[in-house]
């Protein structure tokens, strides 16, 4: 009794705190529960005259409909392989560029380098898209010139299927890798420089301070950044695959995402793409529980 | 005397690959945003031969004498601004106050609401059911479709809460409480005024989410008349609907006559449109580098 009372009066004391809390709280209400209790529709007919209540239930079809569908396997493996790819060659590139950069001494060298690797991050995926087509058309395009320059063939970049994915990665590296040293820089700045004094006097040369002092220093961090990676996975930058796609290229840049968009807003297939995003949903929080647990078994670094 | 004889010929050849490496990174980031500045101001003629590799040729301005002259992209422009001013202020004030109560120890019900917040970074509706809500609210084709739906981000909130655990002195809020101010006076009167560098961080993290949106236009406005800057972007840059409505051809007839060649007129407008659309963040960016830096840092924290 008395412990309630008590509790009554430190929420009593505090009751504005309640009310800086209240748009916040709403608005995750409304935008991000409201929309997964629409969530429901996936095992509906979803009819919008009937409302989302009122529509018939229909189990796990549309499920089954996509999974049984000829396009099921292609948009996984399209999901599935650009993340893969991007994983593989965006994640170890800002440790790398952040390692580097670690290494250079302070001052306008180091520092016009980081504004311009940084640079990137802030333009917008639309100009991104319309620079990846303006430099990949093959009569005039900036990079199609540069390759022919240093003796090779190019391709046909954007219109085939072979060179989609490429395409996506590469110009994300360029577009993020500088931003995402930031993280690291910030983790690299903890190294106890006691550590680097003791090797210099065991006679460790450089390479090896940053392989065995700096690299370990970080690898909470990186570890955390690629749960986070692996939890995201199905989550791709779909807004620009949106931008990059056409009808060429389509069998190798249709993926879960842009699948949705297309059968859900542009054919009003309103359960069906539901159905197909909750997939989407489910897979991506399975990946990140199973990558964080183990991640806790084998280095004790963990999201939770 | 001891770093000096330990810097051998091995360590020297890591520090110059380590600047060799650096100065490539340097040169493949900023030649595409060079190139694209000068073939903004070259003759098209030059830059679709590819005469024009580094440094602008036959200089000319008629490509920014195009874009300016466009009512769609100064529309777009205006729309573009207006968005970013409410949808950053809205930002500002969900995120502030509840990261604040946030980060209050003594707030009763904190894991509560953090562990609710939190969810929703893991797990979604999904665009589909979104899309339905945003809908069904009315909001299809308003203002209030692209900026009621991002109006807090969970990031943000955890970004700001903790520069203000970190920051604000357990000791003052008591203090002030002892002294008989409320928490809303406390808020407003000291907290805010200590809290000029995450206001700012928060401010640049939201503002530039809002100027380079498109998805939530594409969606949910039909009217193009409403659309933002990127929205019109996306016609001249990704779907080239060089009609002569989009590239302004028809306004100047001029300029349009001049280069009749409708290709070499498209080229031109897109490099410019490129360097009118990102420049004013790309230019104020350098200065504010260090708050941008700083808001990823404090995340980094406690991420």
């Amino acid at each position: 009794m008395k412990g309630n009372k008590s509790l009554g009066k430190r929420i009593w004391q505090n009751w504005e705190l309640y009310l800086f809390m209240l748009p916040a709280l709403l608005y995750f209400l409304v935008f991000h529960y409201g929309p997964m209790y629409g969530i429901q529709i996936a095992f509906k007919n979803f009819v919008p005259s009937k409302g989302i209540t009122g529509s018939e239930w229909v189990g796990f079809d549309h499920f089954e409909r996509f999974f049984n569908s000829y396009f099921f396997w292609d948009l996984l493996w399209n999901t599935f392989s650009i993340s893969f790819y991007e994983l593989a060659i965006g994640f170890p590139l800002p440790i790398i560029l952040a390692l580097a950069f670690n290494e250079v001494r302070n001052g306008p060298f180091k520092k016009s380098v980081q504004t311009v690797t940084y640079a990137p991050h802030f333009i917008s995926v639309v100009v991104m898209a319309g620079m990846i087509i303006t430099f990949l058309s093959p009569s005039s395009g900036m990079i199609v010139r540069v390759i022919e320059f240093l003796g090779f063939q190019p391709a046909q970049f954007l219109t085939d299927p072979a060179w989609f994915k490429t395409v996506y990665v590469f110009s994300g590296v360029w577009q993020s890798t500088g931003w995402g040293t930031i993280i690291y820089l910030a983790a690299l700045s903890g190294v106890d420089p006691q550590l680097h004094e003791a090797a210099i006097v065991d006679g460790a040369s450089r390479i090896k301070r940053v392989l065995h002092i700096n690299l370990p220093t970080i690898i909470p961090t990186i570890t955390i950044m690629l749960i986070l990676n692996m939890g995201n996975i199905l989550g791709l930058g779909f807004e620009k695959i949106l931008l990059l796609q056409n009808s060429l290229n389509m069998e190798a840049s249709d993926v879960i995402s842009t699948y949705v968009y297309r059968a859900g807003l542009v054919n009003a297939q309103y359960s069906f793409s539901t159905a197909v995003g909750l997939f989407n949903s489910v897979v991506n929080v399975i990946l990140l529980v199973t990558v964080n647990r183990i991640a806790k078994r084998t280095s004790e670094n963990s999201l939770w | 005397m001891v770093t000096a004889m330990k810097e051998s010929k091995g360590d020297k050849l890591f520090l110059i690959s380590t600047y060799i490496y650096l100065c490539l990174a340097l040169v493949v980031v900023l030649y595409p945003l060079i190139y694209i500045l000068s073939a903004s101001i070259s003759s098209p003629q030059d830059v679709n031969s590819g005469a024009m590799w580094l440094f602008p040729k036959n200089v000319t301005l008629d490509g920014y004498k195009l874009v300016f002259e466009n009512p769609k992209i100064w529309n777009g422009y205006l729309n573009t601004i207006i968005y970013t001013a409410a949808g950053t202020l809205l930002n500002l004030a969900v995120t502030l106050p509840a990261a604040y109560a946030l980060s209050r120890s003594d707030f009763v019900g904190r894991q509560l609401f953090m562990g609710l917040i939190l969810f929703t970074m893991f797990f979604s509706g999904g665009l589909v059911p979104t899309y339905l809500l945003v809908k069904n609210l009315g909001l299809i084709n308003s203002m209030g479709a692209l900026i009621l739906p991002v109006a807090a981000s969970v990031w943000n909130i955890v970004v700001a809460r903790t520069f203000f655990q970190s920051t604000i002195p357990k000791e003052l809020q008591e203090a002030a409480h002892i002294d008989g101010c409320t928490n809303l006076k406390l808020f407003i009167r000291i907290i805010l005024p200590l809290s000029a560098p995450i206001i700012a961080v928060m401010a640049l993290f939201y503002g530039v989410g809002h100027w380079n949106s498109y998805f939530p236009s594409l969606i949910y406005l039909n009217d193009e008349a409403k659309y933002p800057l990127q929205m019109v972007l996306r016609q001249i840059l990704v779907l080239q609907e060089m009609s002569a409505e989009t590239t302004g051809a028809a306004i100047n007839g001029e300029v349009a006559m001049a280069m009749n060649n409708k290709a070499e007129t498209a080229s031109l407008v897109k490099y410019g449109v490129i360097v009118v659309s990102t420049l004013p963040i790309v230019a104020v960016y350098p200065f504010l580098q260090r708050y941008f830096v700083q808001g990823v840092m404090i995340g980094s924290v406690k991420g």
